[in-house]
């Protein structure tokens, strides 16, 4: 067994996990199918790629938002044979928007812990069935007694943090704009993309507005889709692969719900979490020591926000590097070269495709036309989520 | 170990059919249609109880961490950081500084507003730094917020006051 100390636990690993395989559906503001469907097939997808059959899975994760959404409260129980779970060991995470990233950490500690060799963890998200807007399910995540009253709308937070954000260290809305215009441009490169598009930061500033700063162009959409991926042991990924991914850290943190009682601009749930999976990865310099990062995006602020809080960038210093290209998918250190959630979609717990499954395809050298330019070894996926309170990080290396 | 190109493109393909509103509105797929009614009511419980008894009074009451000597609001039963009751209220200003804030064109569904709203997180006098709440700003022009600028709750009348958030119609700036 070994041990290592995080965050001033002892940490017991019986065993190393890997990635052997992927999947995901179109994203789309509207899809046909099923919550159950769309896990179906993003899960026979993710099978195909490992060379698995659902019978070689021990234990199944699955990741799925608000029950609101769907109206169909016991969600995860739901979902369960789309997920490939019948009379298998399952279990339904769900920390908000951080879910997508969450989920595979609950995977890990499935394979980590020895209780399976083989865990499938399926994430799924069918946003348009609340209509007229998936807007009107977000509004229960506000607290009934002091917020509700007001008639807010979730947009609001986002608002309000991108703006303490921009004054606290002068970033003018130009340059987080350049984030939703290289997303919107890497997204033309996903097939399941929903706003692939070449835009101008003109595009993003001239956009609708929703609630100041944020305007049309900053948001990412609501989407329908499922991804899945598949985790598996050191002599299982032997079996199936020469080039497994690793995961190499876990880290996940979560602040109160009293979001307007601290100092928006940073994250710092987001840092606590990185510096929990950094420290079990054995990394102690992310800038130097990442090749490639999927930070969440469901706003173009966002990406910056939180390569802040990766460390992947100093507090203040993300717009500049994004100016500079360093960001781009021929960059230093490329981010969401997938497209991100701004470009390819937002099925909240889905988002699993375009962070976790992206870097893992990066690692492998399997994500194509989006392929990043430079030498790959490292990469980091993160997800956010809730009242300015969640933080999930997952670094995957293709060495061990 | 050595990660050699591959030349595999991920995801291989991708399923699912997209439908668009008029779709639905058409019927030309096949849904079906449940409006759920589900009330709630909702217990303020403790503390916040007697936040919202203060707001009918017209004052805005904060509680005092002994341990952390955190001055909190909204007030809570407990610091969530020490783990330890609380037994010390204070009674705050009805002043404070506009932390951020935002100028909000959509209400909850995300339907147009007729007229912009300006919403802000106020950090109350008297409370601990960065220590706000969520309220929204009037007599002002949108344009002439700024972060750092000083405001005053303007309250309802004592007489339509309910014990609520709302009691305070908005946040209105300090002048000079």
């Amino acid at each position: 067994m070994m041990v290592e100390k995080v965050k001033g636990i002892k940490y017991h690993k019986k065993q190393d996990v890997a990635i052997v395989g992927a999947g995901m559906t179109i994203f789309r503001r509207r899809l046909n199918e099923t919550g159950k469907e769309l896990s179906y097939y993003a899960v026979k997808q993710a099978l195909e790629e490992a060379g698995l059959d659902i019978s070689d899975i021990d234990m199944v994760v699955m990741g799925s938002a608000p029950d609101a959404f769907d109206g169909v409260h016991m969600k995860g129980e739901y979902l369960l044979d789309g997920a490939g779970a019948s009379n298998k060991p399952y279990v339904r995470v769900f920390v908000g928007g951080g879910t997508g990233v969450f989920a595979p950490i609950a995977g890990y500690w499935h394979v980590a812990s020895g209780l399976a060799d083989v865990c499938l963890v399926v994430c799924e998200e069918k946003m348009s069935s609340s209509h007229p807007h998936p807007q009107s399910a977000f509004k229960y995540i506000w607290d009934p007694i002091l917020d509700r009253p007001l008639k807010p709308n979730l947009i609001w937070i986002f608002a309000l943090e991108m703006r303490r954000y921009m004054h606290v260290h002068n970033i003018k809305h130009e340059d987080i704009a350049l984030v939703s215009v290289k997303n919107k441009a890497n997204a033309l490169d996903h097939p399941a993309a929903q706003l692939a598009a070449k835009i101008t930061v003109e595009d993003v500033l001239n956009s609708e507005p929703m609630a100041l700063p944020v305007r049309r162009l900053d948001v990412s959409p609501p989407s329908d889709g499922a991804a899945a991926i598949i985790m598996v042991a050191p002599h299982i990924a032997r079996q199936l692969t020469d080039e497994p991914v690793w995961v190499t850290g876990v880290g996940w943190s979560l602040d109160t719900t009293w979001w307007t009682n601290r100092d928006l601009y940073f994250p710092r749930y987001v840092a606590e979490a990185a510096k929990m999976a950094y420290k079990m990865a054995h990394i102690t310099d992310p800038r130097k020591e990442i090749d490639v990062a999927e930070p969440y995006d469901p706003f173009d602020y966002k990406e910056l926000h939180h390569m802040e809080g990766l460390g992947l960038a100093k507090k203040g210093e993300a717009p500049i590097l994004t100016r500079e290209g360093v960001t781009a998918r021929d960059g230093d250190l490329p981010v969401c070269p997938s497209g991100g959630l701004l470009g390819v979609g937002n099925p909240i717990a889905a988002s699993l495709g375009v962070k976790v499954a992206e870097i893992y395809w990066q690692l492998a050298y399997r994500a194509g036309k989006r392929q990043v330019a430079k030498e790959v070894t490292t990469g980091v996926a993160q997800a956010w989520g809730d009242l300015m309170q969640v933080g999930t990080v997952v670094v995957l290396s293709n060495k061990r | 170990m050595a990660v050699g190109k591959r030349d595999i493109s991920c995801p291989p393909y991708v399923k699912g059919r997209e439908i668009e509103l008029e779709d639905l509105k058409e019927k030309k797929v096949t849904y079906v249609e449940d409006h759920p009614d589900i009330r709630y009511s909702f217990t303020a419980g403790q503390a916040i109880s007697k936040f919202l008894k203060g707001l009918k009074e017209g004052k805005i009451l904060g509680v005092k961490c002994n341990k952390c000597g955190r001055v909190m609001v909204p007030p809570r039963e407990f610091c969530e950081l020490c783990f330890k009751p609380i037994n010390e209220w204070v009674e705050l200003k009805d002043t404070g500084v506009v932390e951020t804030f935002s100028i909000s064109y959509i209400d909850p569904d995300a339907r147009p507003l007729e007229e912009p709203e300006i919403v802000a997180v106020i950090a109350i006098d008297g409370a601990s730094p960065h220590m706000g709440i969520l309220h929204k700003l009037g007599e002002v022009d949108p344009e002439k917020v700024y972060i750092g600028m000083r405001v005053k709750a303007v309250w309802k009348p004592e007489e339509e006051r309910e014990g609520a958030i709302t009691d305070i119609k908005y946040w209105k700036p300090i002048e000079g």
